[in-house]
């Protein structure tokens, strides 16, 4: 498999009033062809905005500080946010779903306009034949009488609807790599599994590298081949999806698969909360950003700052001092 | 009953806090334009309290050979056509002023929140009634009703009150009731209904203290209004009755002299201005302060 | 009235809610919005039950009704022994003592211009369930204490407090006059995925603690409603499809709308993920406004027959409490 692209040592922070924000500080990862990536953590984690700072798409007071994004042999980010190179790259060649599907498309003009616009402008194709694409689209991603809707405007569809709606927006130009921020969230189960099914079979029809940015962590494991996890703007641990899930190192991975109830869980089955809140990304300690809620803590992490990610087998990367292997011990460091 | 826990580890212990009070006053005084308006505001009121002690001169009193005066040491700011001095006109007029300001305001504003409040609430076939109502006074601008009315009642400043009260009650009621609309759909006041709250105490304890920063911005900013309004009346003659002080009646006779005493025209201008400009500071400090999530930045 | 029967705390039957579509200004009814249309469950003192469909299913609508919060328009809400659908505002505000509703939303159902303590403590006032002012204080004190919250924190305002706390305040609002029963209403689904196992846990824990404190637990999560409910019960449009032990729910679901919704939520594990059934539904939901004839799942089910648009099945027990509604379960009996 090749590599498509690579983000490597990625800074992206907001100068707000009471101190600076490190919404990612040094995301590094990497997005093969063809390949289903889940990028997983809560709120505010950051994984939203590394995958803005990919595009290009962060506006004041928001900055990117540094690193770089390796596509096709260039480092998008020494093109200018809104200059020909960057919008070239967007939407043609990388491409963003995003999670609220009512209010990410125009409501002033019909699905058709806001379909064909992408085609015509980066695909140089001619309104009739963008019309005739939009259509084909449409009827691929799941939307009934496509020929007949496709002259409706936003409101006279469903949630899921304009969700595929967006599908087709971000697929229209056939981008090397589709990023689907929390693509489904807003969205009923049942619809949830209809869209995510499709865009599976459509990243495969279409050749596409897909990004699930998601806290839903069922959702990966059903979907994604390879999965980072982050917290507090870092990649606390990645790897392929069924080492990850098999055996998680990270305290922070361990903590949420404990802590979220399963379908098929045996009966009497206690959850165990982490404690604790998400860190304030202000002015945040050198020493990882999870120890106040750890419970496999060591004396080095408070003494030595933040690891970087280390191999713990093969492919399996996590970011800890600690030996996660053992159950806590009881006699843990206060 | 349920067995105590202990505060669970991660819940920060709380810092002590400081008192509510003393963080009102911070939030309020935090700006030094609103300490200026407040102390406008309190040089007003004593001034008015006082009007009779502060004034050099009586005001309603004719003085024919002094009349039109420069101002000068013995009149620091002119006299108007029949020699009465402008400043104990002035600090006269503070006084006719601040009551028809005051009460109109008040009068309107509590009449008007009621009746919003009640039709927002409640809804339904009353609710349109008064709404209509409402509307329907509002097709007048504020000042033609007022005149209208006070035509009818005749002048003084009691029947002036009267017609700008009646005149000003739509723009509260109309913004009370669109508040309520909006504030009722709050998950929180359906947690008052399940907690077993009556309708009052919906409306009393939690939709109006949620309302109030806008009505705040509202009576401050109809305040100057009203002031100005009553100018106007005068202005017509179907306001305060001469020789009766007021900064409006002041401005519309002077203005006959603006070429050659223009301060007669120009110092009650000024005292309106300031009026107006204090009274929307004091209500927009009162605002920032009355906001538990401002007052909680401290 | 039935004969009370001291076992069951809430004994829904037949509930209709239908909201009325009007247009123009003489507001004439156009339509009505089937809401909730027939529901019947019981309760027990203790029991959690769990309420789980998409969005506009009705189970919302479920909860604000045997609040007495909307007033039905037909059907029986038996709460403590007494049919409760009808009563008058002023008697239910009494009732309203004895249950309680926790909100999704932990941002909007807190009055933000209202202390964290008083917001706990209005309970109290209301039904004058503390009259020393020194009780009161103690009372909200304890229920800080309680949902595990530092009562320093009380002269604090909500905007202070995290989601996750403001949930707990939410929740010593619901616990303050000790109720019977807790309606319960997507009570984790807007906390972050770290938080939720809190709150779950605290829920939990107060039931545990305080003898027939029984909950309804309304929720889109079909995980996290089998996680903490002893019997749930499937919504689909207004109606309920099938009621069984939670237990029973992921191991032996027998209504095909059941089946494709559990398949629908991801398990985390790919290993169990690989194998596991997976149904796709064709189209959405219907809108309420129109629901399709007979059973209203039938345009979207993959076991349809044409007699399922012919009539609107009922629950049926197949078998150990296991309540269905579909015409195309084994041993269920048609009867239209």
């Amino acid at each position: 498999m090749t590599e498509l692209l690579r983000v490597n040592g990625l800074v992206t922070q907001f100068n707000t009033e009471s101190g600076v924000v490190k919404a990612c500080d040094g995301v590094s990862y990497y997005i093969n062809e063809q390949e289903i990536v889940g990028l997983v953590g809560e709120s505010g984690c950051g994984k939203s905005v590394s995958q803005l700072s990919v595009m290009q798409l962060i506006s004041a007071p928001g900055k990117i500080a540094g690193g770089e994004v390796i596509f096709d042999g260039q480092n998008l980010l020494d093109y200018q946010a809104n200059g020909p190179q960057m919008r070239s790259v967007r939407g043609a060649k990388i491409a963003m779903i995003f999670q609220e599907p009512m209010t990410s498309l125009n409501p002033v003009l019909t699905i058709g306009q806001q379909l064909t616009e992408m085609l015509v402008i980066h695909m140089k194709m001619s309104a009739d034949a963008a019309r005739k694409r939009a259509i084909e689209l449409m009827g691929l991603v799941g939307i009934p009488a496509a020929d007949s809707r496709i002259d409706d405007y936003p409101h006279h569809f469903s949630g899921g609807m304009r969700q595929r709606v967006m599908i087709a927006m971000g697929l229209s130009c056939n981008p090397k790599i589709l990023i689907a921020d929390e693509p489904t969230t807003a969205l009923d189960v049942t619809t949830q599994a209809q869209l995510l099914e499709m865009m599976r079979d459509m990243v495969e029809r279409f050749r596409t590298s897909l990004v699930i940015v998601t806290h839903n962590l069922g959702v990966v494991a059903r979907y994604a081949q390879r999965i980072y996890i982050m917290y507090a703007g870092r990649i606390v641990e990645s790897g392929m999806t069924k080492d990850i899930f098999a055996k998680p190192r990270h305290p922070y991975t361990i903590g949420l698969l404990k802590c979220i109830p399963r379908l098929d869980e045996e009966e009497g089955t206690k959850l165990v909360p982490i404690e604790g809140l998400p860190p304030n990304l202000i002015n945040m300690p050198a020493t990882c950003a999870f120890l106040p809620r750890c419970s496999y803590k060591i004396e080095k992490c408070y003494k030595e700052p933040w690891p970087e990610l280390t191999p713990v087998n093969g492919d399996h990367f996590i970011r800890c001092y600690a030996n996660t292997e053992v159950k806590p011990s009881e006699s843990k460091k206060r | 009953m349920v067995e105590q826990r202990k505060p669970e580890e991660g819940f920060q212990e709380a810092p002590p806090r400081v008192n509510e009070w003393r963080r009102f006053w911070k939030v309020f005084l935090q700006r030094k334009i609103v300490i200026f308006g407040l102390v406008v505001f309190l040089l007003l009121v004593i001034t008015a309290l006082f009007a009779g002690l502060l004034a050099p001169f009586d005001p309603y009193k004719n003085v024919l050979p002094d009349s039109l005066q420069q101002p000068s040491g013995k009149h620091w700011l002119g006299t108007d056509i029949q020699g009465r001095d402008t400043l104990s006109r002035l600090i006269f007029g503070t006084r006719t002023a601040l009551m028809v300001g005051f009460i109109t305001v008040i009068t309107s504003a509590v009449i008007g929140v009621t009746l919003g409040l009640a039709a927002g609430f409640f809804g339904g076939i009353p609710s349109m009634v008064i709404m209509r109502i409402m509307d329907s006074l509002m097709c007048f601008p504020m000042l033609v009703l007022a005149m209208l009315l006070a035509a009818v009642l005749g002048g003084g400043i009691q029947n002036v009150i009267i017609a700008l009260s009646v005149a000003s009650l739509p723009g509260y009621a109309r913004v009370m009731n669109g508040l309520t609309l909006s504030i009722r759909e709050n998950d929180y006041i359906m947690a008052e209904r399940s907690i077993g709250a009556s309708n009052w105490r919906a409306m009393v304890r939690h939709i109006l203290p949620n309302a109030l920063p806008p009505m705040i911005v509202l009576v401050t900013l109809q305040l100057g209004g009203i002031i100005l309004a009553e100018a106007g009346l005068s202005f017509l003659g179907i306001g305060i009755k001469p020789p009766g002080a007021a900064w409006g009646a002041m401005v519309t006779d002077g203005s006959r002299f603006l070429r050659t005493s223009p301060i007669l025209t120009i110092a009650p201008g000024v005292a309106i201005m300031l009026v107006v400009f204090a009274f929307n500071m004091v209500g927009d400090g009162l605002r920032d302060a009355l906001d538990p999530r401002l007052r909680g930045l401290l | 009235m039935n004969q009370k029967n001291d076992d069951t705390i809430l004994d829904v039957k037949d509930l209709k809610m239908y909201f009325p579509v009007t247009r123009g200004l003489l507001r004439r009814k156009v339509a009505d919005v089937k809401a909730v249309d027939g529901v019947a469950f019981k309760l027990k003192r203790g029991e959690t039950m769990g309420l789980v469909g998409e969005s506009g299913c009705g189970k919302t609508t479920i909860g604000r009704c045997v609040l007495g919060l909307y007033r039905p328009s037909a059907g029986e809400i038996v709460f403590n022994g007494q049919d409760i659908a009808g009563f008058p505002e002023k008697k239910l505000r009494d009732v309203r003592r004895n249950m309680a509703l926790i909100f999704q939303d932990p941002y909007s159902s807190l009055d933000p211009r209202q202390s964290a303590g008083s917001i706990v403590g209005e309970p109290l006032l209301i039904h004058k369930v503390t009259m020393a002012k020194s009780d009161y204080r103690e009372r909200v004190e304890q229920l800080f204490r309680i949902v595990g919250l530092d009562s320093s924190m009380s002269d604090r305002f909500p905007h202070e407090f995290s989601g996750g706390q403001r949930q707990r305040i939410g929740v010593a609002r619901a616990l303050a006059c000790s109720p019977h029963l807790i309606v319960c209403d997507e009570p984790i689904s807007a906390l972050d995925v770290s938080i939720q196992a809190q709150i779950i846990n605290l829920l939990e824990e107060l039931q545990s603690k305080s003898a027939g404190l029984s909950y309804l637990f309304i929720a889109h999560d079909l995980s996290v409603v089998r996680h903490i409910s002893d019997r749930v019960a499937v919504m689909y449009l207004g109606r309920i499809v099938e009621i069984c032990k939670s237990r029973v729910l992921y191991e032996n679901p027998l209504h095909p709308y059941t089946r494709a919704l559990l398949s629908a939520v991801p398990i985390a594990d790919p290993v169990v993920e690989s194998t596991r059934e997976r149904i796709i539904l064709k189209g959405e939901v219907p809108s309420p406004l129109n629901p399709p004839p007979g059973c209203s799942f039938h345009p979207r089910c993959f076991v349809a027959i044409p007699e399922c648009s012919q009539g609107v099945p009922g629950l049926q027990d197949v078998g150990e409490g296991h309540e269905v509604a579909c015409i195309r379960v084994p041993g269920y009996k048609r009867t239209f």
